[in-house]
């Protein structure tokens, strides 16, 4: 089953001031969205191999637009996360199946490495919806500075029969992170956790 | 020296490749520049504030370039339009100094456009969404390319701020099928037909 796209965005956001004290350089994140039709709305399907495989190629192609729009190689992402917003009429084990079997082993060759879970979040809704796609640090999950998010939305998607898909990722952790804990310096990045 | 102050930069750029009809070889690409700038006249009633759009026409022309580039170039691009939010303790006026640094701006770089560049604005809260119109940007009557996209940020504007947007798109609605003039027959002289 080939994905039937309708609409991809990209937005990238720059922080330059945070709690009136200058950013320099800027903390800078990107969310790649993919909005497509849901097969299975409607309808319950036992097998919904079709749909993972559909999440690995987002996980290649979102991953890639996302770390490309940032402008910067994929070795320097920071951080990563991902999201899906199922559409009235799909089910949550939808975006499930887009997110969890086989979207991380793309996602993780377009940043170089990853050795931490990818932090994820789902839900249905509709269009204009907010959907908040959790950040943490790509290869060691427990970098406290790196535990973040940004939200995403878009005023047409999903429609009832879509399921709207994003993947972001960072160049940094929060603007002025000071609440401790493990360092990006400090991380060995081995495990996935330190 | 220039009282500008950035907190935020936002680009958004969207390829959409249908909507319910036939599938476009080439998307629509629609797209949008955002800043979130102080409101240096938030708070008071200030009788001269039209200095501040001196200070906003390196930003206009920053934000017209990164946004043409990011949606494939000034030569594709056909439509535009802009926008400004401002936040709650700043007046509507203080928005309508957007008017000449962003249009001007969005002209320089695409070489000279004839049509007014379609505006909207308001004063609204953290979270609100900023409908930007967008018309032809050589005439206006072009009746494809009337469209709009429509932005925000979470977390802006904050009170004592504003946000400003640029917007331009690549062609027609997708699936544009509601008669009136067409691109391909204007004489792009006058900015309207």
């Amino acid at each position: 089953m080939s994905m039937k796209i309708r609409k991809t965005a990209v937005f990238v956001e720059d922080t330059l001031q945070e709690g009136g004290r200058e950013i320099s350089p800027p903390t800078c994140k990107a969310v790649a969205v993919a909005v497509i039709e849901n097969p299975y709305a409607g309808q319950y399907v036992e097998d919904l191999t079709p749909l993972m495989d559909i999440g690995a190629e987002l996980g290649a192609m979102l991953g890639h637009r996302a770390v490309a729009a940032l402008g910067i190689r994929p070795e320097d992402v920071e951080s990563y996360g991902k999201a899906a917003m199922v559409g009235e009429d799909g089910e949550l084990e939808h975006a499930a199946a887009l997110l969890h079997p086989k979207m991380g082993a793309p996602l993780r060759k377009e940043v170089k490495k990853g050795a931490a879970l990818v932090p994820s979040s789902k839900k249905r809704g509709g269009p204009g919806q907010d959907l908040d796609v959790p950040l943490g640090h790509k290869d060691a999950a427990y970098v406290r500075s790196h535990f973040d998010g940004i939200e995403v939305r878009m005023n047409d998607a999903p429609r009832r029969n879509e399921i709207l898909v994003a993947i972001a990722v960072t160049d940094s952790g929060r603007p002025l992170p000071r609440v401790g804990g493990l360092k990006h310096g400090e991380a060995e990045g081995i495990d996935g956790l330190r | 020296m220039s009282n500008l102050q950035v907190r935020k930069r936002l680009l958004v750029t969207e390829d959409i490749f249908h909507e319910g009809g036939p599938f476009a070889a080439s998307p629509l690409r629609r797209g949008a520049a955002l800043a979130v700038i102080e409101n240096p006249f938030a708070g008071r009633y200030e009788p001269e504030i039209a200095w501040f759009m001196e200070d906003l026409r390196p930003l206009g022309l920053d934000m017209a370039e990164n946004l043409a580039e990011a949606l494939g170039g000034a030569a594709k691009i056909e439509g535009y339009g802009k926008a400004t939010l401002v936040g709650a303790d700043g007046e509507l006026e203080h928005g309508a100094l957007w008017h000449a640094p962003g249009g001007y701006a969005m002209r320089e770089v695409l070489s000279g456009t004839k049509a007014i560049v379609p505006s909207s604005k308001k004063v609204g809260a953290m979270g609100a969404r900023l409908d930007v119109p967008i018309t032809h940007i050589n005439a206006s009557y072009v009746r494809s390319h009337f469209d709009a996209i429509e932005v925000g940020l979470n977390d802006a504007p904050r009170g004592g701020e504003m946000l400003l947007a640029l917007a331009m798109t690549t062609g027609p609605r997708i699936h544009n099928r509601a008669g009136g003039l067409a691109a391909q027959d204007i004489t792009g002289e006058d900015g309207l037909r």
